[in-house]
């Protein structure tokens, strides 16, 4: 009894609505995509309560899902690797830079947050169409006759992601850079290192955590996606989350829908718990304190 | 030095792979040409003026404005109320509790979006306004959350415990000293909000009602034909009120505080 007086009920007011909403909207609706994933799809948009594994059987031995999956995990894996390698030296340059503006610097960093990811994405078309920039300069410099067709295929998808995932990336850098300890260096340089080893041996391992979980959120973020292989890609560029969508808004299938779903979030959290094994979660919070 | 002079260089060209394309369509909003594309044949505002005469669109700024403003309000609301309880009580199991109001940035977008309208279709209801604006806000709440816990941190409980100690009660305690000192996260937790909310394409696809339209999702079906000129103007529109409007908030905070000092 004297244990159950301890308890004050203050922060738990407090916390009701927020517990309430992301038990309604989050905790229990997933559980339903659990439970409507053995429902049986019977017509457009109709389907039958059951206990069948008839959605499973289907992704698991259709080799158009397992190209999709395959597929998906491919794309993602190329776009986190080149936003690592493309968004590591900023952060680095931000991090260690005496320019007395580098509030700019983060601010810009910041700012592709605040425009909308439709607008970011769509702008490739004006890049690379056909109509686009690069063939615009090329055409006019007489380099080329015809316009080159960059648009609506696997590449195009990749700079899109790359572009509007990649300040995720550097700004998760960046925060472990910052708090490396700016002695460090300059002491393995003392002791004989050369610049390069002294990056290799010192400031590389040390902001790992921030890299790792720069590349989590962009991995998690790209194989969720589906809008824009619709806007850039062509019809062979699609991921897992495309079928989600064709399954639930196309072909009305909604116990396939839900088994997509869950598969799909089974996957990425066995990403998330295989990075959790060598990384500690909070430091993605980081990034917003 | 030479290697520093190759990382500068090397920074400055992601910065303009990372803004070019955004320059490109503000630019081109203003293009003549009745193609979207380049070259740029000459200046005109002819793009805007088609823009607020497509009622479509305007009434897509509407449902888009109401709807994150809304999310706004109750992402805010909830994320204050959550925050306050995690940084100023202590209470068992407070590790899961902050795990799962952060959960909705683990899960993807799509499957958040499908399993809330699997939930909604067993309840047999249909899609709705109200939908949306709970979806939004359950994507909106975690990053409340984490701005709000981040400056609430930072504030002293020795102003609060001073307010109490003086005679003043719980609730105008907050209402006094809480809240004005959370003043900058609560603005920076509501635009954060907003901002999400106005942005998302994602979920809002799955989630709207036939014949209702966001911003995002109008530009999306617009897309489908070809990039029409009229998308580069609706784009500059979207920029400078998600981009300057903060923008010039934050300035106008600085120019104010500066001013009082």
């Amino acid at each position: 009894m004297a244990q159950a007086r301890e308890i004050d009920p203050r922060p738990w007011y407090l916390l009701s609505p927020a517990l309430l909403a992301i038990a309604l909207l989050v905790v229990v609706p997933m559980s339903f995509i659990l439970v409507y994933s053995f429902y049986e799809n019977i017509d457009l948009g109709l389907d039958a309560p059951a206990f069948q594994f008839g959605n499973w059987r289907e992704l698991l031995t259709d080799g158009y899902y397992h190209d999709a999956i395959w597929k998906t995990f491919r794309l993602s894996a190329i776009v986190t690797v080149l936003a690592a390698v493309l968004g590591y030296v900023p952060a680095y340059f931000i991090a260690n830079t005496r320019f007395r503006h580098k509030w700019l610097l983060l601010l810009l960093l910041i700012l592709p947050f605040w425009v909308s990811f439709i607008i970011r994405t769509l702008s490739w078309i004006h890049i690379m169409g056909n109509q686009g920039a690069i063939n615009g300069l090329l055409l006019w410099l007489g380099v080329i006759d015809e316009p080159l067709p960059m648009m609506f295929n696997e590449f195009a998808v990749i700079v899109g992601f790359i572009h509007v995932f990649l300040p995720y990336m550097i700004l998760n850098v960046y925060v472990s850079l910052e708090g490396i300890d700016r002695n460090l260096e300059p002491a393995a340089r003392t002791l004989g290192c050369t610049p390069w080893q002294a990056f290799l041996e010192v400031t590389l391992p040390l902001s790992l955590p921030g890299l790792a979980a720069g590349c989590l959120l962009v991995f998690v973020l790209t194989a969720g996606s589906y809008v824009t292989p619709l806007i850039l890609g062509g019809p062979d560029d699609f991921l897992f989350g495309n079928l989600i969508y064709d399954a639930v808004l196309s072909e009305l299938n909604w116990p396939m829908g839900a088994t997509l779903s869950f598969a799909l979030l089974v996957l990425l959290g066995v990403v998330v718990v295989v990075y959790s094994r060598f990384m500690r979660l909070n430091q993605l919070s980081k990034a917003f304190g | 030095m030479r290697a520093w002079g190759w990382i500068r260089a090397y920074a400055v060209a992601v910065y303009v792979f990372m803004f070019a394309p955004v320059a490109v369509v503000l630019l081109l909003a203003f293009n003549s040409s009745q193609f979207s594309g380049f070259p740029i044949e000459g200046f005109s505002l002819r793009w805007f003026r088609r823009l607020f005469e497509n009622e479509a669109i305007m009434r897509a700024f509407e449902t888009s404005f109401s709807l994150g403003l809304l999310t706004a309000a109750c992402a805010t609301t909830l994320g204050i109320l959550a925050s306050l309880a995690l940084v100023r009580y202590r209470f068992r199991g407070k590790d899961w509790i902050t795990a799962l109001l952060i959960s909705p940035v683990l899960v993807p977008e799509t499957v958040l979006a499908v399993g809330l309208l699997i939930f909604l279709r067993w309840l047999s209801m249909p899609r709705s306004f109200l939908l949306l604006l709970l979806g939004h806000t359950m994507i909106a709440l975690p990053f409340v959350v984490l701005v709000v816990q981040a400056r609430l941190v930072g504030i002293r409980r020795d102003y609060e415990e001073a307010a109490r100690s003086l005679g003043a009660s719980p609730l105008e305690t907050f209402w006094q000293i809480t809240l004005p000192l959370l003043m900058p996260a609560v603005f920076a937790g509501a635009l954060f909000a907003f901002t999400i909310s106005f942005d998302n394409i994602t979920a809002t696809i799955f989630w709207r009602p036939a014949g209702t339209e966001t911003v995002p999702t109008q530009i999306f079906g617009m897309l489908r034909n070809s990039v029409s000129p009229e998308i580069n103007a609706l784009g500059f529109v979207m920029i400078v009120v998600t981009v300057g409007v903060p923008l010039a908030a934050g300035a106008l905070a600085r120019y104010f505080a500066r001013r009082r000092q």
